[in-house]
C-alpha cells in the first residue's frame, strides 16, 4: 500500500501541508493515483495536442500540395478507435477508481488490528475545537496525536457547513451540524503539518486554521501534561464564549491563561460526552432560535468575547 | 428607522446605499463598492440621455422592445450576456488583484471579496453563458430549420423578459444593499436566516428564481419548435448539428431548471415562512439542496457546453471547406452527453460522507462523459484533416478550444476520481477545471459563434484583425490566469479564500493577475472590433447572405434576414442543405409564385412582465410587500388581459415577399463571386465561389 512518494512543489511540506509532499500513507496513494490517471488519460489527450497544430499546417487554405479530400466525411475504422479507445482508458481508469475509492475510503480504519487515537472535530467560526474525549481534554489550534498509531476523526459541526483538511496526510470531509462525518489518517513520521476549512463559512474562513502535529509517544504523553497544566474548564458558559463567531486570535485573548507556549488554546472536558451534547439540539423537536445558534450574528453566548 | 415609513420602504434605508457607506468609511474596499455602483447609476443614465438625445426611444420601442422577431429577441440576449460578461470580467480581475495582493491582507474585505465571488459565479452562468448560449440558439435555430419563427414568439419575449428582470435584480444590487456571500450555489445553512439575515440571499432567490422560469419557457420553445417547425425534407439526421446540440440543450433546460427553481423557492420558504426544509433544527437537511442544486447543476454545465460543441462543429466544416466529419457519430455523442449529464451530480460532493461504493458509481458515470466529448474533438479534427483550412476569427477560437479544453478534460477526469478530489475539491484546481471547461469550452464557442453569425444579423463583417487580436488575447489571457490556479490548488490553496499565509502561492497569483489583465485586453479588443466594424459597416456590407461559403440554410437568405426569414420555405432533400443547392445550381432562383405571410404581431407583453417581475423580486427582497403585491396583480392581471387580444397576427402581402426577395436575388447577382483567398477583403460581398469538385457537396 505504500507507495513511493514523489515531491513536486519544493516547498516546505509543514507550511503548505500539500498531498504533492505527501507525509502519510493516504495522501501518498492520493498522489500516485493522481499520477496514475493523468499518464492513461494522456493517451486520449496528446495525440490532440500534437496533431491539431500539424493538420493546421498541414491543411491550410494556401498550401495547394496537400490532399484535399471534401467528400471524406465517414469511416467506420475511425469512428471504431474514436470511441473504442477513450472507452478502453475509461473501463481501464474506472476499474483503478472503484479500487482506490473503496481502499481510500475515509471511512475505513487504516488498521484494524490498532487502536486508533480517537478525537471529536467541532468545526466553529471559524476555528476547529479538537475533542480527546479519551483523555479528558480539548483544544483549539493544535492538533496532537502520536505517529504510531493511526488517527480516527469523527466530526461534526455547530455553524454551517465546513471541511475539514490536513493535505499532507490525507483528503477533506464535510462537517454537518447535527451529523456525524468520519476521516481516517496517519502520519508516516513525526511531523507537524498544516490543517483548514476548504468550505467558506463566512468573513473569518482564510483564519481557519491549524497545526497537525504527529509526535513520539513520548512527546505526546508530555504534550498531554502540558495541556492539562493550562487547561480551563470547559464548561457550558466557557463553550458558548467559544462558539462565538471569533477568530483563533480572539479565542486567544478570550482565555488568555489557557493558552500554550505554541499559542493552543487547552480545555478540560467537563462533559465527556461533549460531542454528542453539540449534535443532539439539531436533532431535537425544539426550535433553535438564533440567539442560542452559534455562528449566527444574532447568537448571544453566555458571556461573549466582545466582538462585534 | 423611522417605523412609520417601514411599510413604505420594507427594510430599505439610507445604509442600503454603498455611497453612504464609502462616506463614513471611506476604505478602499467601500470606495470600489460605491465605484461600481456609481458605474451603474453613470452608465444607465448616459444610456438614457444618449437614447434621448439621438431620439432612439421610438425606434428602440418599435423594433426592438416590442418585437417578438427571434431574430431580435437574439440578438437582445447577446447584448445582454456582453453587458453582464462586462461586469463579471471586472469582477474576475478585481479578485486576481486581491490575491495577488491577498499575501496575509490585501484591500478588499473579507465581506465585500465574498459578494464578488458571489456575484461573479451567479453573474457568468445565469447572465452571460445562459443569455448567450439562448441568444445564439434564438438567432441561428429557426434560420437552420427552415422556420418562420420560433414557436411561441411572445413566450420567447417573456423569456427574454425575465432573464432581464433577474440580471436587473443583480445589477440593482451593486447600488442597494448587499448581495449574498454564498457563492453562486448559495449552500445552506450559510444562506438561511439564521446566518445571513440580510438582503443578500433574497437578492440571489429571486434572480434565479425569475430567470429561471424564463430558462425554463426558453427550453420548452425550442424543443417545441425543432419538433414541429422544420422545413418540409428536414428530417432529424438531416438538422445542422448545431440544430442538434440546441435540441439537447432545451431538453436538459426543460428537466434541469425545475429542481433549482424548486430548491431557491424551498430556500425562500426556509427565509420567508419559517420552514425547516434546510435548517439545521427541526429535521432540517442541507444535504437535500445540495443535491437539488446539483441535480440542476451539472446537466447546467452540458446545456451550456453542447450549443458550444454545436457552434464548433458548424466553424470547423466550413472553414476546413468540407463536410462534417462523422454526422450520426456526433449526433449520438450528442445524446450520449445529455442522458449522462443527468447522472454524475453526486461528483459535486464526493466528500459528503456518503459510502464509497456511491462515490465509485457516480466517479465511473463521470469519467464515461469524457468518452463522447473525446469522440467529438476527434472527428472534428478528423473533419479538419484533408481540408482547405482558412484561420479566421471563429477558427482561432476553434482551435484554441482543441487544445486547452483537452486540459480541460483531463483534469475533469482526475477530479471524477473521488480519492483525488478529496484532495482538490474546494480548492483553485477545481476553479482552474471549471474555468477550463467554461471559458476555452462556452465561451470561446459563443465567440465564435458571435464572428460567425454576426454577419447574418447585421449584414456586414466583423473586422478579422482585432477579431483575431481579441482571439489570441483570450487565449493568452486564459492560459496565464488560470494555469496558475491548477498549481496552487494542488499545493491546497482553498477557494474563495481572501487571504493566506503561504509565501508559495504568491507568485503563481502574480501571473494570474497578469493573466487577468490581458483577459481584460481581450474585452477591451473585443470593444475596439465592434467599434472598428460599424464604421466600415459599408466596406464589409454582405447583404448577399453567404460570406463565409456556408453549407446550412442560414446562408440561403439575405443578410440581415426578412423578418420572415425565407420568402419560400425551402425544401430539403439532403444535409447541408444550402450546400446541396448550391452544388446543384438550385440556389439563387426565383420561386415560382410569392404567397401572403403571417407573422405575429408585436407586443409590449414581455416588457410589462419583465418589469413587474423585476419589481416583484425587488419588493420580496427588501419586504415592501406593497409592491410585491402590486407587482404580482400586474403579472397575473397582465396575463389575464392578454389572453383577451384577438389580433395577434398581422399579414404581409406577397407583393411585398416578391420586392424584398428580388431585391435579395439582384444584390446576390451584384456581389462578384469571391474565392475564399478573398474572404476577408472588402471584395466578399457575400456571393462565394464554389470551391468544390463537381459532384461533391
Amino acid at each position: 500500500m505504500r507507495l513511493a512518494s514523489v515531491s513536486v512543489a519544493g516547498g516546505c511540506a509543514a507550511e503548505t501541508g500539500s498531498f504533492l509532499d505527501p507525509q502519510g500513507p493516504i495522501a501518498a496513494a492520493q498522489l500516485s493515483n493522481l499520477y496514475e490517471v493523468t499518464a492513461v488519460t494522456m493517451i486520449a489527450v496528446l495525440p490532440v495536442l500534437v496533431l491539431v497544430p500539424l493538420i493546421l499546417w498541414r491543411y491550410r487554405y494556401k498550401n495547394s500540395n496537400a490532399e484535399y479530400a471534401p467528400g471524406w466525411d465517414e469511416s467506420r475504422t475511425l469512428d471504431l478507435f474514436m470511441w473504442g479507445i477513450p472507452f478502453a482508458i475509461v473501463a481501464f481508469l474506472g476499474v483503478l477508481l472503484w479500487r482506490s475509492t473503496t481502499l481510500l475510503d475515509p471511512y475505513r480504519p487504516l488498521d484494524p488490528a490498532v487502536e486508533a487515537t480517537r478525537v471529536q472535530v467541532v468545526g466553529l467560526d471559524w476555528k476547529w475545537l479538537f475533542i480527546y474525549p479519551d483523555e479528558g481534554i480539548a483544544t483549539v489550534g493544535e492538533l496532537a496525536f502520536p505517529a504510531d498509531v493511526p488517527l480516527a476523526l469523527e466530526l461534526t459541526s455547530d455553524t454551517v457547513m465546513q471541511s475539514l483538511i490536513i493535505g499532507a496526510l490525507g483528503g477533506q470531509i464535510y462537517a454537518m451540524p447535527g451529523m456525524q462525518t468520519q476521516l481516517n489518517l496517519s502520519a508516516e513520521t513525526p511531523g507537524s503539518f498544516f490543517g483548514e476549512n476548504m468550505q467558506y463559512s463566512g468573513e473569518g474562513f482564510h483564519t481557519q486554521t491549524f497545526m497537525a502535529n504527529a509526535m513520539s509517544a513520548a512527546d505526546y504523553a508530555d504534550w498531554l501534561a502540558s495541556v492539562r497544566q493550562v487547561a480551563v474548564s470547559l464548561d457550558t458558559t466557557a463553550y458558548s464564549t467559544l462558539a462565538e463567531r471569533s477568530t483563533k486570535d480572539e479565542v486567544r485573548a478570550a482565555f488568555p491563561t489557557a493558552v500554550m507556549s505554541n499559542g493552543t488554546v487547552a480545555f478540560m472536558l467537563e462533559d465527556a460526552d461533549l460531542f454528542n451534547a453539540i449534535m443532539a439540539p439539531y436533532r431535537g423537536s425544539s426550535a433553535i432560535p438564533p440567539t442560542s445558534q452559534p455562528g449566527s450574528p444574532a447568537y448571544r453566548p453566555l458571556t461573549s468575547i466582545g466582538n462585534p | 428607522m423611522i417605523d412609520q415609513w417601514t411599510w413604505i420602504t420594507g427594510r430599505l434605508g439610507l445604509e442600503s446605499f454603498p455611497f453612504v457607506h464609502a462616506w463614513q468609511n471611506p476604505t478602499t474596499s467601500e470606495l470600489i463598492g460605491a465605484g461600481a455602483a456609481s458605474v451603474v447609476v453613470i452608465g444607465s443614465a448616459a444610456v438614457f440621455i444618449l437614447l434621448t438625445w439621438f431620439r432612439l426611444w421610438g425606434p428602440l420601442w418599435r423594433d426592438w422592445l416590442t418585437s417578438v422577431d427571434h431574430k431580435r429577441i437574439g440578438i437582445m440576449y447577446v447584448a445582454l450576456a456582453f453587458v453582464m460578461l462586462l461586469r463579471g470580467v471586472l469582477e474576475g480581475a478585481v479578485m486576481r488583484t486581491q490575491q495577488a495582493a491577498g499575501l496575509g491582507g490585501g484591500f478588499l474585505t473579507p465581506e465585500h471579496f465574498g459578494e464578488l465571488f458571489s456575484t461573479h459565479g451567479t453573474i457568468m452562468i445565469f447572465f452571460v453563458a445562459m443569455p448567450f448560449v439562448s441568444g445564439l440558439i434564438n438567432f441561428v435555430m429557426p434560420l437552420q430549420i427552415g422556420a418562420r419563427d420560433v414557436s411561441f414568439p411572445v413566450m420567447n419575449q417573456i423569456s427574454l423578459g425575465m432573464t432581464t428582470a433577474g440580471a436587473a435584480l443583480v445589477m440593482i444590487s451593486l447600488v442597494v444593499g448587499n448581495f449574498s456571500t454564498g457563492g453562486w450555489t448559495a449552500y445552506p445553512p450559510y444562506t438561511s436566516m439564521d446566518f445571513q439575515p440580510g438582503t443578500g440571499p433574497d437578492y440571489w432567490i429571486w434572480a434565479i428564481v425569475i430567470a429561471g422560469v424564463g430558462s425554463t419557457l426558453t427550453g420548452i420553445n425550442f424543443a417545441v419548435t425543432i419538433y414541429k417547425e422544420r422545413a418540409p425534407g428536414m428530417h432529424f439526421f438531416r438538422m445542422p448539428l448545431f440544430t442538434w446540440t440546441a435540441l439537447c440543450a432545451a431538453i436538459i433546460l426543460i428537466f434541469a431548471m425545475p429542481p433549482l427553481t424548486v430548491a431557491a423557492l424551498m430556500l425562500a420558504a426556509d427565509r420567508y415562512l419559517d420552514f425547516h426544509f434546510f435548517t439545521n433544527d427541526l429535521g432540517g437537511n442541507m444535504m437535500n439542496y445540495i443535491n437539488l442544486f446539483w441535480l440542476f447543476g451539472h446537466p447546467e454545465v452540458y446545456l451550456l457546453v453542447l450549443p458550444a460543441y454545436g457552434v464548433y462543429s458548424e466553424v470547423i466544416a466550413t472553414f476546413s471547406g468540407k463536410r462534417l466529419f462523422g454526422y450520426p457519430s456526433l449526433v449520438w455523442a450528442t445524446m450520449v452527453i445529455s442522458v449522462l449529464s443527468f447522472t454524475v451530480w453526486l461528483h459535486h460532493f464526493f466528500t459528503m460522507g456518503q459510502g464509497a461504493n456511491v462515490n465509485a458509481a457516480f466517479g465511473i458515470a463521470t469519467m464515461l462523459i469524457a468518452v463522447p466529448t473525446g469522440v467529438k474533438v476527434y472527428d472534428w479534427m478528423a473533419t479538419m484533416f484533408r481540408g482547405r483550412i482558412r484561420l479566421t476569427t471563429p477558427m482561432v477560437y476553434s482551435v484554441g478550444f482543441l487544445i486547452l479544453f483537452v486540459i480541460g478534460g483531463l483534469t475533469g477526469v482526475i477530479l471524477a476520481n473521488p480519492t483525488i478530489d478529496y484532495q482538490v475539491h474546494n480548492s483553485l484546481f477545481l476553479v482552474a477545471h471549471f474555468h477550463n471547461v467554461l471559458i476555452p469550452g462556452v465561451l470561446f464557442g459563443m465567440l465564435a459563434g458571435y464572428h460567425y453569425w454576426f454577419p447574418k444579423a447585421f449584414g456586414f463583417r466583423l473586422n478579422e484583425t482585432w477579431g483575431k487580436i481579441a482571439a489570441c488575447l483570450w487565449i493568452v489571457g486564459f492560459s496565464l490566469t488560470f494555469m496558475p490556479l491548477y498549481v496552487v490548488g494542488l499545493m491546497g490553496m482553498p477557494r474563495r479564500t481572501v487571504a493566506y499565509t503561504d509565501p508559495a502561492f504568491q507568485p503563481y497569483m502574480l501571473v494570474a493577475v497578469v493573466g487577468a489583465a490581458i483577459i481584460l485586453a481581450a474585452v477591451g479588443a473585443l470593444a475596439v472590433q465592434l467599434y472598428v466594424s460599424i464604421r466600415d459597416r459599408k466596406a464589409n456590407e454582405v447583404f448577399a447572405g453567404d460570406p463565409w461559403n456556408g453549407r446550412t440554410l442560414e446562408w440561403f437568405t439575405s443578410s440581415p434576414p426578412p423578418e420572415y426569414n425565407f420568402a419560400v420555405v425551402p425544401e430539403v432533400t439532403q444535409r447541408d442543405a444550402f450546400a446541396v443547392a448550391k452544388a446543384y445550381g438550385d440556389a439563387y432562383q426565383m420561386p415560382p409564385e410569392f404567397e401572403d405571410i403571417e407573422m405575429p404581431r408585436n407586443t409590449s407583453f414581455g416588457l410589462v412582465l419583465s418589469v413587474a417581475a423585476a419589481a416583484l423580486g425587488f419588493g420580496l427582497t427588501f419586504y415592501i410587500w406593497w409592491l410585491a403585491g402590486l407587482s404580482l396583480l400586474v403579472i397575473v392581471g397582465g396575463m389575464i388581459a392578454r389572453s383577451f387580444v384577438m389580433q395577434t397576427e398581422r399579414l404581409i402581402p406577397a407583393a411585398q415577399v416578391e420586392a424584398d426577395y428580388r431585391r435579395w436575388i439582384d444584390a446576390v447577382h451584384a456581389a462578384a463571386p469571391v474565392t475564399r483567398d478573398q474572404e476577408g477583403s472588402p471584395q466578399n460581398r457575400g456571393h462565394a465561389v464554389r470551391e468544390l469538385p463537381e459532384g461533391v457537396v
